[in-house]
């Protein structure tokens, strides 16, 4: 288990989301933004869909030998004067850093955004260790003077308004009345942070790809922040899950032309950064060490597991936007690091399908999240699998599994059905006002309370069938 | 899409009715009966029908669905074509049987009856050909695409093609028509007020949308939808497709 356990009902969790106004409002205009320039990118581009399962393809095809192009990696960077280090928990991928920064007496470091380090928890371990972790990306800026922790992948602080920004700035960083007006607060950022790129020891990030022939790290990014924390400080280290190699630069081309376009919409990002090993003698800037950390931390199990989908994951976030629960809830209801369609599924990679038990049914399994994966991960039937899991191993709650069992038993028979029906109809009496269900007691009062529900028909179709029929 | 309809003999369809429209809906029922009989199809209703097991699969049941499948796939084994007033029924007869039933005895009637399923709206228009009707019902109408019928099925297209060319209602565009209305099977009661608000937002697209009346291809979604503009006091309207045609 990487994560803490998460005691609140998801439903409670949920319910304190839908009661937020400001999130309500932040979400709804950004995922609509979104939403739109992903569709106005791809509309444009008709060899989309054709890249798309070749994209797929090849991380179908490079997982299937992940340690043949791990190792290519590895000898490339090597040969590059990087070191690769493997972290098989997150435990010891924290260990693996902290011994880097030790070893360099770093003091500080500048964070470029990086799920792969908020998955493993760094910046308590480097704050706990006194190196003081600086969030770069504007976004997680935000939400790490807010203490807060990312809710959506490639766009943290979306659940915050423009409005609740300028508040937060003016009340961390001690300068009252900043307004509300997103480009005043990108340049009180950048002087705040500006500062922080050159005194900071260790630059850290994530990696979007790493390219094995080549042993090129490869960040996808727009701010700039990203190259400073690869260039300036004296030391680099890179976080990246194992399953993020790639076989070659041509692979890299066909992801590319993806990426962005499912992310934002963007043609390409403003800055794609490729990195090879350190400082090179005669070359002007870049960091005197370079470290890449591979982490497994549950991906390699999933190869050969239900989940291994979940592992052509390009973190685009597109899933997220599209996605009607996360559209309504945001990322920080679902309690763990990667929130919405594909977060559930990395969830139970990460902590054990105990960890999904409720998280795995906040899909109405509408599908727009598999429209909209740019590697067609079928991201509904691992859900669907997920909940089997839940329910085989018996993690389900027992009146849940009772319930199912029964309606199944009444399914498998047409005269129980039938009863059914009949029952309902004598049942639902002292509940039917001018001809609907208002109101219901028990379990059923979930769909009462905001829904009325049409009452158990005095003749089913069935039983009216012999009159039609004649 | 231009169809081109076929001379043909008399056509056959078993009604595979599901629990919904059974068991709430009954009069969606009976318009499907009198439209395939007025276009000259012999409907049939094979005895013993419950439920598809959607519920059961889509929540882990696969054992159980399975024994669910098999029955019904016995149920409709010599079935020319089986129509289904379901988007969602219809994508687990077409999408989940063949695998649920993959190494059973009941595999070949599994893949068969699997592709002679057809949707409703599919069925006038891609297997009769059939895309001319009337209505009585008052417009303007708009169409939500249901999920497992547009992105299951891939079918958008058979729908609307019906209601445009409609005699006597105007059609019109439907915001995120292609959006979820947050019905999802047990979804709907594992987390009521997600549901909810994802309904809500359904509402206010189709209040925006200036139609007096929602069209949708399953029951599914129609019991959220009505349920929803009823509980409101909405005097706007939700119906099945079959009964905006008129026999």
């Amino acid at each position: 288990m990487s994560e803490p356990i998460i005691t609140t009902p998801l439903r409670e969790r949920a319910t304190q989301a839908l009661g937020d106004r400001f999130l309500h409002e932040a979400l709804d205009i950004a995922t609509t933004k979104f939403i739109g320039l992903r569709r106005e990118a791809f509309d444009n581009f008709p060899q989309g869909d054709q890249l798309r399962s070749r994209a797929r393809a090849i991380k179908e095809a490079t997982l299937q030998r992940l340690d043949e192009h791990l190792e290519r990696l590895v000898d490339n960077i090597e040969r590059l004067g990087g070191h690769v280090h493997f972290a098989t928990t997150a435990e010891e991928a924290r260990r693996i850093i902290l011994d880097i920064a030790k070893r360099n007496g770093a003091r500080m470091a500048v964070k470029s955004k990086s799920m792969a380090t908020e998955e493993i928890h760094l910046n308590d371990a480097l704050e706990a260790a006194g190196v003081t972790p600086v969030e770069t990306d504007l976004g997680e800026y935000i939400i790490q003077l807010a203490h807060e922790r990312p809710s959506h992948i490639i766009a943290p602080a979306i659940h915050k308004t423009k409005g609740q920004v300028a508040e937060l700035f003016s009340r961390e960083l001690k300068r009252p009345g900043i307004p509300a007006d997103p480009e005043v607060l990108t340049k009180i950022a950048r002087e705040e942070l500006r500062e922080k790129f050159l005194q900071a020891d260790l630059g850290i990030t994530g990696a979007n790809f790493a390219v094995a022939e080549t042993g090129t790290v490869v960040l996808v990014t727009n701010e700039g922040n990203g190259r400073m924390a690869t260039s300036l400080p004296r030391v680099h280290v890179a976080v990246m899950g194992v399953e993020k190699v790639i076989p070659s630069m041509t692979d890299l081309a066909v992801f590319l032309a993806i990426l962005a376009k499912s992310a934002t919409g963007q043609k390409l990002s403003v800055y794609t950064t490729l990195v090879q090993g350190p400082r090179r003698p005669g070359e002007l800037e870049g960091p005197d060490e370079f470290h890449l950390v591979l982490l497994d931390n549950g991906r390699i199990a999933q190869i050969a597991g239900v989940l291994r989908e979940s592992l052509y994951c390009l973190r685009c976030g597109a899933c997220l936007n599209v996605c009607p629960v996360y559209r309504q809830i945001g990322g920080h209801a679902y309690g763990y690091t990667y929130p919405g369609p594909i977060g559930i599924l990395l969830t139970a990679m990460l902590n054990g399908p105990g960890s999904v038990k409720e998280l795995s049914h906040a899909s109405s399994l509408c599908g727009a999240c598999a429209d909209a994966c740019p590697v067609n991960i079928d991201i509904p039937r691992m859900l669907i699998e997920l909940r089997r899991q839940v329910d085989e191993q018996g993690i389900a709650p027992w009146p849940e599994r009772v319930v199912f069992k029964a309606f199944a038993r009444v399914l498998r028979s047409p005269a129980l059905y039938r009863l059914g029906a009949r029952i309902g109809r004598l049942a639902q009496r002292p509940f039917v006002r001018a001809g609907r269900v208002r109101s219901l007691p028990l379990f059923f009062g979930h769909w009462t309370r905001t829904r009325d529900l049409p009452p158990v028909a005095a003749r089913t179709f069935q039983e009216r069938w012999r009159d039609l029929s004649s | 899409m231009s169809v081109r309809a076929v001379p043909q003999p008399r056509r056959r369809a078993a009604l595979m009715i599901t629990c919904l429209a059974d068991m709430f809906y009954p009069e969606v029922g009976e318009r499907i009966v009198r439209l395939l009989r007025r276009l000259d199809v012999d409907v049939t209703l094979p005895a013993g029908q419950t439920c598809c097991g959607l519920p059961l699969f889509n929540s882990g049941y696969h054992a159980e669905a399975a024994e669910v499948a098999r029955r019904t796939v016995d149920i409709f084994a010599d079935a020319e074509a089986v129509v289904v007033p379901s988007g969602s029924c219809a994508w687990m007869v077409k999408h989940e049987y063949p695998g649920l039933l993959r190494d059973t005895a009941a595999a070949a009637d599994a893949a068969r009856v699997a592709e002679r399923a057809w949707e409703f709206s599919q069925f006038l228009v891609r297997r009769l050909g059939h895309t001319t009707f009337e209505t009585d019902v008052a417009g303007p109408l708009a169409y939500h695409d249901s999920c497992h019928l547009l992105r299951g099925l891939h079918e958008g297209t058979s729908p609307r093609t019906l209601l445009q060319n409609l005699a006597g209602a105007e059609v019109v565009p439907l915001p995120g028509s292609d959006e979820c209305c947050g019905f999802g099977g047990s979804f709907s009661v594992r987390l009521p007020e997600v549901s909810t608000s994802i309904l809500d937002r359904k509402l206010a697209n189709l209040e925006a949308s200036g139609a007096r009346c929602l069209v949708a291809c399953d029951a599914g979604c129609l019991m959220q939808i009505r349920g929803g503009l009823s509980r409101r006091g909405s005097p706007l309207r939700a119906l099945h497709l079959a009964e905006v045609l008129k026999p």
